[in-house]
């Protein structure tokens, strides 16, 4: 936000999002903004049931209407607001100028269409190559992506490729339009670690050979603080905390925030003979808010947190927090 | 004392493979293979791996949930490896397991008292009033509230589902848990109060854990000594710490270092993380050799036709790993087995 060098390629401004249902009415996205620069990472952390992958799905219409209803806000990609334009032109941005990660490779891959056959439908469809270009741009994708033999495995059919391949191949999918915007949904969690490790190395490495802009939705706090620059924590529908990642996790201001921070154990540093807890259960989402989400498991909730939901306010250089008793600024909390 | 409440050896479990119209065995997927440790009464042992390293097999093996291929078991001084399902029934109170996915483990027609209670029901003989007794105090250990003894599986919360699953693991005073992955299903802020709770009860009811997880930092926290298996077998077995600060085996060096740590300092340092490069090899057709000779960062040129011994390399810390063999096989592998030198990833040439 402060240094203003590039625009946003992404921005979007108080999303709000409903799924009207039998007992009512659910309000899953509550006035959701953010923004995503040309290169830059953006990571959305959230627990189940906290909004995240709604919020993204719901910026490209990805989401069935009815039940789910787009209630207000603005999607603004390269200015053109993607909340207005027509189903048509919604395709034609889709998996071309936005590209999609999703957690589980082997559900939003065919199965009865060849992997080949899978990367070249966009490339087609958006790029208008006929199929001889389009099968190179293909084996190019999969070498981009670290598949071996990529040429040999165009008419391989998902079941033949591992977990990891498999997810290779839908980053190759995702950036077969070279997409201004990636966003990866869980993309490792279905994922064992050390494949986790080569899939987070092939983003890091495309990242700066393409410099698109990725918005990466994870609920482990590990993945994000080694590939983020900026942070957004979500909780109940909104987001709680923003800031760039080495404040977000040295200087929490959001007690949620902080809690989660501490209830995850690490493998390495000092090990806690207990783990701290965030008692109670995560909110289920249900008419719009009118308190604090976070205020049942809330150590320091008073009255006001009980009457009144509260907004983002600025609490330091791009870092922002939705809490009327943001925590005290600490100089260190260390890798406890 | 330490006198091991669990001892397992040269555990095997082969599913065979059948093929051909008249469905002959063609080959057995070695999900376990040749695995021992001893468990002491009132520890903690973590078992850790990737998905497929037949961890789940291992722990459902240990437990007699199925016919095992070979080897040995004793839990509390018996030997129970070569023992019928039926005599085994006398068994099952002193061991018993809390299962991943609550929701697939729970009975969704049973209220959570029967699901409870069952246990009781088939093993004791007490009355009806001494079972509901009995569940409700089990309700209070685990934390659930005792008035939903008459809801069903599908009112709770996934921490709460675990918590009933745990609640049914303890109905008959077991000495023996294994937990298989209790908290992969669950939300970040939910896992430690599972965890919590374990380790309370750990402390409370002096059990004994197999605690199988492929999160490495969670069997960090509750675990007192940890086995590292890739492919059917354990590559390293050692105390907690040992294994976390000095890992001998290059596959918990790669594990330990392919875990993101949630502190951007040390993910800066990290860039120069291990990263193993392919995929774990198929059970049914293991390479030779070492199983870990395929991805191994320091593969020397015995790893791929001998299978290294699985032995006490300091005490207490046990490794398969042909670098700490005591007589090195050859002058050439000597350059590998400075400790501190580590094959740098190849991040230009990508395979």
């Amino acid at each position: 936000m402060p240094d203003g060098d590039t625009r946003n390629v992404l921005e979007v401004r108080g999303l709000r999002t409903v799924f009207e249902t039998r007992r009512g009415e659910v309000h899953a996205v509550n006035s959701v903004s953010f923004e995503v620069k040309p290169g830059e990472l953006l990571g959305v952390v959230g627990e189940s049931g906290s909004g995240k992958s709604v919020t993204m799905m719901s910026l490209v219409g990805l989401l069935p209407s009815p039940p789910a209803e787009v209630r207000e806000g603005k999607v603004l990609l390269d200015g053109e607001d993607l909340l207005q334009v027509t189903p048509a032109r919604l395709r034609d941005i889709r998996g071309s100028d936005v590209g999609f990660i999703f957690q589980d490779p082997m559900t939003s891959l065919n199965p009865v269409f060849t992997v080949g056959f899978q990367i070249m439908e966009p490339v087609r469809r958006h790029m208008g190559l006929n199929k001889k270009q389009a099968r190179a741009r293909a084996i190019e994708l999969l070498e981009l992506v670290g598949i071996p033999g990529a040429a040999g495995r165009l008419s391989d059919y998902p079941h033949q490729f591992s977990g990891g391949m498999r997810q290779r191949v839908m980053i190759a999918i995702a950036l077969a339009c070279d997409p201004k915007v990636l966003i990866a949904d869980e993309p490792t969690t279905a994922l064992d670690v050390t494949i986790q490790a080569q899939i987070l190395e092939i983003i890091e490495d495309l990242r700066s050979k393409l410099g698109m802009a990725i918005v990466w939705i994870t609920h482990d706090l590990g993945v994000i603080a080694g590939i983020a620059d900026r942070v957004a924590v979500m909780y109940g529908g909104q987001i709680v905390e923003h800031a760039e990642v080495f404040p977000l996790f040295n200087d929490p201001r959001h007690p949620y925030t902080r809690a989660l921070l501490k209830t995850i154990p690490t493998v390495s540093g000092k090990r806690a003979a207990k783990l701290q807890v965030i008692e109670g259960q995560p909110p289920m989402l249900g008419a719009a808010p009118t308190a604090c989400a976070f205020r049942d498991r809330c150590p320091l909730a008073f009255e006001r947190c009980h009457a009144e939901n509260p907004q983002r306010e600025t609490v330091g250089p791009g870092h922002d927090v939705a809490c009327f008793h943001p925590l005290a600024h600490t100089a260190k909390e260390g890798a406890a | 004392m330490t006198r091991p409440l669990v001892e397992v050896r040269n555990l095997k479990m082969h599913f065979p493979v059948h093929a051909g119209i008249l469905r002959r065995q063609v080959g057995a997927v070695k999900a376990v293979d040749g695995v021992s440790f001893d468990i002491v009464e009132g520890e903690t042992l973590g078992l850790v791996g990737e998905s497929g390293c037949g961890k789940s097999t291992c722990g459902r093996a240990v437990l007699r949930l199925y016919d095992i291929t070979d080897g040995e078991i004793i839990v509390d001084g018996r030997a129970i490896g070569q023992e019928s399902q039926m005599s085994l029934r006398t068994m099952r109170p002193t061991m018993q397991m809390v299962f991943q996915d609550p929701q697939a483990s729970l009975n969704p027609r049973m209220t959570v008292g029967a699901i409870i209670g069952e246990p009781l029901s088939e093993h004791t003989r007490m009355s009806r009033a001494e079972r509901i007794a009995r569940v409700g105090e089990l309700m209070d250990q685990v934390g659930l509230n005792r008035t939903f003894v008459n809801r069903y599986p599908h009112e709770f919360s996934g921490g709460q589902r675990q918590r009933i699953g745990i609640a049914r693991a303890l109905a008959l005073n077991p000495k023996f848990i294994v937990c298989d992955e209790p908290i992969a299903a669950l939300d970040v802020s939910i896992q430690a109060q599972v965890v919590n709770l374990l380790e309370e009860l750990q402390g409370r009811l002096g059990l004994t854990y197999l605690f199988i997880s492929h999160d490495l930092s969670m069997v960090r926290h509750i675990a007192d000594r940890v086995a590292v298996m890739y492919l059917g077998k354990l590559v390293e077995l050692a105390p907690r710490d040992a294994l976390y600060d000095t890992p001998l085996h290059p596959y918990t060096e790669a594990l330990l270092s392919a875990v993101p740590e949630p502190d951007p300092a040390k993910a800066g340092q990290k860039r120069d993380r291990i990263v193993l490069q392919g995929d774990v090899p198929s059970p049914a057709n293991p390479p030779d050799g070492c199983n870990f000779s395929t991805r191994c960062p320091r593969v020397m040129e015995v790893c791929s036709r001998i299978d290294p011994e699985f032995r006490e390399v300091q005490p207490g810390h046990w490794a398969a790993c042909h670098l700490h063999d005591s007589i090195r096989p050859s002058g050439t592998t000597r350059r590998h087995t400075e400790a501190t030198t580590m094959v740098e990833p190849n991040k230009e040439s990508n395979p």
